[in-house]
């Protein structure tokens, strides 16, 4: 399939349109989509009207946008007027924003085509698209296996070539680790560099909105799209959208690159030498790389299964059957509150609101949340000092490779364990990006993970692309 | 009303008063009363998922207000979230403001010289309001409800006050004192009937100087007359409950209005647990020096000042002065009376034109410049209007606006000419003999007669003073 | 640190977050959300008393609004949403309690 870049030139010169591309996204859809599952709504002549919109500005001479009729998977979390969004939850099945995300309008303004929503972990919720109540996702590399989670879906999209890009939500690794599973590039921007307004919120301080493509420049072209200050966001960053894509050949000479320790201790032999063999290219395309270590990485699962699931006990009381989605009718209001609660939300919310309204009940608050917030802070300043040595940071995405179905799900902390390496950041609300790199069990992907400081986007990107080149060569 | 055997009551009081901005705390919508229901909703006011709070900097400076009419400090402070289920509540959480508020500490002195230690004034957003239907029409023995958003997330002070209050009387004082300085600052338009200001109650009573006793919370005060009842309804029952060697119980209870009582609503045992933490959605409220002065520097003088400020001017104000003085106070007529004064009108006409004709029509004050109700006043007190007539022309004035004497001249209000007057005081001479003897006598009482009788014969044409003029000059 | 998780701690929280456990899943439930608790504990049990809890990854401050109107949802697009409505309002049965 062709590259988004490809696709915006083409469409921009007259080359092909919208709409034919759309209509090879479509098709590449209907091929996989029964097998992998990997679109839970998809509305064929919305998107037609949507495409033939943007060939007509060509046809009139205006600029369609920078996303020129590239067709886009948008994760099932992002509100769209009028088109049905569930946060793979029974309990908002069939629910229809009345309003549009901001980055679903940004997207429309830039020329881009949403095919559809995509699958994911019931309100993001999971590292393998398995606790959705819409079915799980297939790995499109391997459908006896998990794609990784909870962005499974739009991952799979672009794995599968049905859309060239996509959106995703990451919390603690959910755009970064199904990127790795399914090698493709996922990017988890700044805490506050896209806009979390109509991202159906999972914990409000960790999400982050970011692109998946099948290379880095893509990647780039989408995050350049949907970044940038939203004033319904009080969260979001009073700077101007960066300039990305232009720097995305800088390379990486005379970067100092660090090899974080604890970023990949535990992780399976092949990925360990897939890190080390980034860090050769890194290091032969001018970087110099020195190996550290940050302790409070350590922690960092700790903290957040505290403070995510905190924030979700909060976050996900809406959901009480009186204003929309699912009701379960009953004698009273309270008894009707948990009647549909219970029905509408799967053993792994579940889960998580307990663990968080333990966390902040009366007499444990200290122990607990208080106690993460502070490991926060520590997390925080280990990072800033860490990139007092290094521009860069280097481990792995994730510490094995796609795992089978049904692997984890009986052991929670075991599928907790996916994400160790992904969660720092999301503490730190520094940025990340996974870029696949080398392969491992099965001849399945491992994926690379590059951290930078805040806003440190740019940078990131090139060196993903030092890496992406070395792989292509 | 006193307590029997030596019981104390220790109140304090929690205010919580809508703020008069055009937009709600987190949202564009309109914060306006009376609306259709859910006419005034949106995303964010309705909880939908995905939506996010953005604050209102209007509530802010207004809560700023709030707390420097207070003397409070205004500093550093953080968003919570108060956790609970409840349908009027769209997020199933209210963003309220916990161990870090915008304004704590303060005072606030009353008329009759005590001072009330105010402890917090703090943001939060209003609920949406529910309306139960079945037999009662009341919470209870209803079948269904239906909840209508509008109120929902209307910003709100909330203002709690020390343990200071001892007497039913002074809680109502204090009650009113506050809705002044609540419209003074323009924080709030003080309509309790359309509950922008709701009053919570915490009462308790103590042999006086002992340690406090267990306090109650009354819910639900919508009016300065039911805060007063509602007190002494809980102070008595506690006082009678300890006398009969019973224990009071930390709850919170409701007032009945219609039965005159307060009843259990929920024991402490059953109180939640609110699981408040930061609101990750907001960031942290850190007002300047200058953002503060600016507020400061837009305040104007506060009920007791323009209070002091009329007092001065008047000789000596009989008690339904002071009432109306109160009224002025209130509603902000004191520029009117002021004028007035100014203006060489008697003290007494300048306060009871403002607080009975102004106030009869205060929305629509602007329609009366301080001129015309001045020039107004003059023509009553110099004789060229009655009484009834300068009450029409005020009328006229608040309701279209104009020039008082074209008013006048329409309605027809020319003065009678003085021999026409004249001839007419002189057939009642005639037609009254008896009277006019005992008036001539010097029984000033039949003054008064006269003056009816004038006035029944030009249907309140005449004017008193002139009345009297004529009576004089055949004496 | 904190003490370990009971089963009554778990039926308490559930009741808290208006969900409904059978037996079975209380038992699940308690199993699970111990372990993770347990895996907890190396942060509850750290001494941070100097240390300053974050709540936001960047330290924005003042970030606030003009009070001016912005055109609200048209009511029919609201109640359309509604699970039961009525005479413009969301329907709800009986509430037991007054608000807190
Ligand atoms: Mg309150
Ligand atoms: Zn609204």
């Amino acid at each position: 399939m062709k590259s988004a870049r490809e696709i915006v030139q083409d469409v921009k010169g007259g080359a092909t349109t919208a709409s034919a591309e759309l209509e090879h996204s479509l098709e590449a859809i209907r091929a996989r989509n029964e097998e992998l599952n990997v679109f839970v709504h998809i509305d064929e002549d919305d998107a037609r009207a949507i495409a033939r919109n943007v060939d007509e500005r060509v046809a009139k001479g205006e600029d369609p946008g920078a996303l020129a009729g590239v067709p886009i998977a948008l994760k099932d979390n992002l509100c769209r007027i009028g088109v049905p969004t569930t946060a793979g939850s029974r309990i908002l099945e069939g629910w229809k924003p009345p309003y549009s995300a901001t980055v679903v309008d940004l997207l429309l303004a830039a020329g881009a085509v949403p095919v559809g929503t995509t699958n994911m972990d019931e309100f993001a919720m999971g590292s393998s698209t398995e606790t959705s109540y819409y079915g799980p996702t297939r790995n499109p590399l391997d459908p006896s296996r998990v794609p990784g989670g909870s962005s499974g879906g739009s991952a799979a999209a672009v794995a599968a070539s049905m859309t060239p890009v996509s959106l995703g939500s990451d919390t603690g690794g959910s755009i970064r680790q199904p990127a790795a599973l399914c090698g493709v590039v996922g990017v988890k921007p700044t805490y506050g560099l896209v806009s979390r307004y109509g991202l159906i919120a999972f914990a409000s301080s960790l999400d982050q909105i970011g692109p998946f493509a099948s290379n880095v420049t893509d990647a780039a072209l989408v995050l350049e799209a949907i970044a940038g200050h939203d004033p319904r966001d009080s969260t979001s960053l009073p700077e101007v959208s960066p300039s990305l894509v232009a720097g995305i050949e800088a390379g990486v000479a005379g970067k100092r690159v660090g090899l974080v320790r604890e970023l990949i201790e535990g992780a399976d032999p092949e990925v360990l030498a897939a890190v080390e063999r980034a860090a050769d290219v890194l290091r032969d395309a001018g970087a110099t790389v020195v190996e550290l270590s940050i302790p409070e990485c350590r922690l960092g699962l700790s903290a957040y299964y505290l403070i995510a699931p905190a924030e979700a006990s909060s976050n996900l009381a809406r959901y009480d059957g009186v204003r929309y989605g699912l009701r379960v009718d009953a004698q009273d209001v309270s008894a009707m509150n948990e009647a549909t609660r219970t029905l509408g939300f799967g053993a792994e919310v579940k889960r998580r609101i307990m663990l968080g309204t333990y966390a902040l009940s009366a007499g444990y608050y200290d122990a607990y949340y208080g106690q993460a917030l502070k490991v926060r802070t520590q997390m925080i300043d280990a990072f800033r000092s860490a990139y007092r040595e290094a521009d860069l940071l280097l481990g792995a995405t994730a510490p094995s490779v796609a795992f089978r179905f049904g692997e984890k799900t009986s052991n929670p902390l075991a599928m907790y364990l996916s994400d160790v390496f992904t969660i720092p950041t999301n503490l730190a609300g520094d940025p990340a990006i996974s870029v696949p790199f080398g392969t491992g069990e099965a001849g399945l992907p491992v994926g690379v993970q590059l951290l930078g400081p805040g806003r440190s986007e740019g940078q990131l990107l090139a060196a993903a692309r030092v890496l992406e080149r070395a792989r292509e060569s | 009303m006193t307590l029997p055997n030596g019981w104390e009551m220790v109140v304090g009081l929690e205010v919580h008063t809508e703020l008069r901005t055009t937009t709600k705390m987190f949202c564009g919508c309109a914060n306006a009363f009376g609306a259709a229901p859910n006419t005034h909703v949106c995303p964010v006011c309705l909880g939908l998922p995905g939506s996010l709070p953005v604050l209102n900097v209007r509530a802010v400076d207004l809560a700023m207000a709030i707390g420097l009419a207070l003397h409070s400090r205004i500093g550093f402070s953080t968003f919570h979230r108060k956790n609970y289920f409840y349908p009027d509540m769209p997020k199933d959480f209210q963003i309220s403001q916990y161990d870090l508020p915008i304004n704590s500490g303060g005072y606030l002195d009353l008329p009759d010289g005590s001072q009330v230690t105010i402890e917090r004034a703090h943001l939060e957003e209003d609920t949406g309001k529910t309306t139960h239907l079945g037999a009662s029409g009341r919470i209870h023995g209803a079948d269904r409800s239906l909840v209508d958003y509008n109120r929902s997330g209307v910003p709100l002070v909330e203002i709690v006050s020390g343990p200071d209050i001892r007497s039913s009387t002074q809680a109502r004082l204090y009650a009113s004192e506050l809705r002044g300085i609540l419209i003074a600052t323009g924080a709030s338009d003080g309509r309790m009937e359309e509950g922008s200001m709701r009053i919570d109650a915490n009462v308790s009573v103590r042999k006086s100087g002992a340690p406090f006793g267990t306090r109650c919370e009354i819910k639900n005060l919508n009016s300065l007359r039911s805060l007063v009842r509602a007190i002494d309804f809980e102070a008595l029952r506690q006082s009678e409950l300890l006398d009969e060697g019973g224990v009071v119980r930390q709850e919170t209870r409701h007032w009945d209005d219609a039965v005159g009582a307060t009843s259990t609503m929920r024991v402490k045992e059953e109180a939640e647990d609110y699981r408040y933490f930061r609101e990750p959605d907001l960031v942290d409220l850190d007002p300047d020096v200058a953002w503060q002065e600016r507020i400061r520097a837009a305040l104007g003088p506060m009920p007791a000042e323009r209070r002091r400020a009329l007092l001065d001017r008047l000789s000596e104000p009989t008690p339904s002065q002071l009432d109306a003085l109160e009224v002025v106070i209130d509603l902000g007529l004191d520029d009117y009376v002021v004028a007035a004064l100014n203006g060489g009108v008697d003290d007494a006409l300048a306060i009871a034109r403002a607080a009975n004709e102004i106030a009869a029509d205060v929305e629509h004050r602007d329609n009366l410049t301080s001129d015309a109700f001045v020039s107004t006043l003059r023509m009553e007190s110099s004789g060229n209007l009655s009484a009834t007539q300068a009450k029409t022309v005020l009328a006229e004035l608040l309701a279209n606006g104009g020039d008082p004497s074209s008013i006048a001249k329409a309605k027809g209000f020319e003065q009678l000419s003085s021999d026409s007057l004249g001839a007419t005081v002189a057939t009642l001479i005639d037609e009254h003999p008896d009277e006019w003897t005992r008036y001539r006598e010097g029984d000033e009482k039949l003054a008064q007669f006269f003056i009816g009788q004038v006035m029944k014969v030009t249907k309140g044409q005449a004017n008193g003073k002139a009345v009297i003029a004529e009576l004089q000059s055949r004496r | 640190m904190a003490t370990p998780l009971r089963r009554e701690d778990v039926a308490k929280v559930a009741k808290l977050a208006r969900l409904a456990l059978s037996d079975s899943e209380l038992d699940m439930f308690t199993e699970q959300l111990g372990q993770i608790l347990e895996h907890a504990n190396d942060i509850a049990a750290l001494k941070l008393d100097d240390v300053v809890a974050t709540a936001h990854p960047y330290g924005l401050i003042n970030v606030v609004r003009d009070d001016v109107l912005i055109p609200c949802l048209p009511v029919e697009d609201v109640l359309a949403m509604a699970p039961d409505a009525e005479d413009g309002r969301f329907a709800v049965p009986r509430i037991l309690g007054e608000a807190p």
